[in-house]
């Protein structure tokens, strides 16, 4: 068994969806209630890692942030060090990955409140931040949970980007969907359903919350 | 400070087209069927709708000119506003709804929270509280935000005759006290009449004082006692 793996997979899931949903949630604001012209043309943009087989996102991202790809060196200029086949790399690649499973699930939890509310705010003083804050955070709370743990279940299971961009480096970028594809590889059957059943149990406890998330957010 | 209002804004079957004063401190009452443009009149002074054309004026405060492309944001008009279903925030208990604008003083929301009767459930939640009780809280909300302008939406039309005769008596009260203009919406003849200081019928989106006459002739018809509702407003309650 590759705790390694396991734990930098957790590790992995845990970072990209902290950061995700502090990226996502002024997104959302804006998409659930702003009049933007040409909003259609930025959702159809974010969403294009949904429609597109998870080999060509990781194909782009490798363009992208490889020693010639404008993320590569900008990030190398910054850290003097490569962003392919690297943690961060991976974090970055997970992020643009799964910003349409968190974006779809907090927008919908955000214009899920009440609009009465928001105006009611506005009129007794409230800045749009302060709404933001007092008002529609704590009444889409259930919604962004859930989108949190779905965002953190993709990465947890993210496969075929994190091999284009990271590849198998022990410790570094081998997470235990990679770890389980090459035990499969070498025919290492007993290691890869070990792998594969300690990560069953996780995902099944977090659809269960999520499944108990939503429902209470309908009710 | 004295409400003007000039504006036209293009509605689904009609024009909404006023120009009208609400007198300093004192209840201006708008009235009319249901759909005559009166909730987007409180929306238009409240800044949460833009007519097309308009000009609203607050004392020496402009809060709308569209041909300057101005329009003040609803957050820095100082204005109480309690809508036609009260909607309080549902994660806060009712003393926290009650204090909740930017300007309130916890201890003006204790007072009044007191003074309607609802004190003792300030640690609640409102949907475990009723609708009167609700609604209560919605006025607290209101004039615990020390507004400069009060509009009333149909504010105690979902409650049951006992209670909305309560709450009318107590802001009939209050109104002296309160010494800000009110804007105070129904489609309710008896209700207009116990508590205005000023009437203003909208019909389809403009004045109109026919229908308010032909209204009152028929609230006086369907009283039993054929008490006149203009000369003795207080006992032509029909509830």
């Amino acid at each position: 068994m590759d705790w390694t793996a396991l734990f930098l997979s957790l590790k992995l899931a845990l970072v990209a969806t902290t950061i995700l949903m502090l990226l996502t949630a002024p997104l959302a604001c804006l998409l659930a209630y702003s009049r933007l012209p040409g909003k259609a043309f930025i959702e159809a943009f974010i969403n294009l890692p949904l429609a597109m087989p998870p080999t060509v996102v990781g194909f782009y991202l490798l363009l992208l942030m490889g020693p010639e790809g404008s993320l590569g060196r900008i990030w190398t200029g910054i850290t003097g060090s490569p962003l392919l086949f690297t943690f961060a790399g991976i974090v970055i690649a997970s992020i643009i990955y799964s910003i349409p499973f968190a974006l779809q699930p907090m927008r919908a939890a955000f214009e899920k409140v009440d609009p009465r509310l928001i105006d009611s705010a506005r009129v007794l003083g409230l800045s749009a931040p302060a709404v933001f804050a007092r008002v529609i955070l704590p009444n889409s709370l259930n919604g962004i949970a859930a989108s949190s743990i779905l965002v953190f279940l993709h990465a947890l299971g993210a496969f075929g980007v994190i091999l284009m961009v990271g590849g198998s480096v022990p410790g570094e970028t081998r997470v235990a969907s990679i770890a389980i594809y090459e035990s499969v590889e070498t025919l290492q059957y007993g290691s890869a359903a070990r792998m594969s059943l300690a990560l069953l149990p996780i995902c099944y406890v977090f659809l269960l919350i999520v499944h108990r998330l939503t429902r209470s957010g309908s009710s | 400070m004295n409400l003007q209002i000039r504006i036209r804004k293009r509605l689904p079957h009609f024009d909404l087209n006023l120009d009208i004063a609400c007198p300093a401190e004192m209840m201006t009452v708008v009235i009319g069927p249901s759909g005559a443009g009166k909730t987007t009149l409180m929306r238009i002074i409240a800044g949460l709708d833009k007519p097309e054309e308009g000009f609203i004026r607050f004392g020496d405060e402009v809060w709308l000119d569209t041909r300057r492309r101005f329009c003040l944001a609803p957050q820095k008009r100082r204005l109480g506003y309690v809508f036609q279903d009260f909607p309080l925030f549902p994660h806060l208990t009712i003393f926290e709804n009650a204090s909740f604008a930017a300007r309130t003083q916890k201890d003006d929301a204790r007072m009044l929270l007191d003074r309607f009767g609802i004190a003792h459930l300030g640690g609640r939640k409102p949907d475990a509280v009723s609708g009167g009780e609700r609604q209560r809280c919605a006025l607290c909300q209101a004039l615990a935000s020390a507004p400069r302008l009060l509009l009333l939406d149909e504010p105690f039309s979902a409650l049951d005759v006992f209670t909305r005769r309560d709450l009318r008596d107590q802001l009939h009260q209050m109104k002296a006290e309160l010494s800000v203009p009110i804007v105070y919406v129904t489609h309710d003849v008896n209700e207009a009449l116990y508590l205005a200081d000023e009437l203003l019928p909208i019909v389809d989106g403009r004045v109109d004082r026919q229908w308010m006459q032909k209204s009152i002739a028929r609230a006086d018809a369907a009283r039993p006692d054929r008490t006149r509702a203009v000369r003795e407003p207080r006992l032509s309650l029909a509830y």
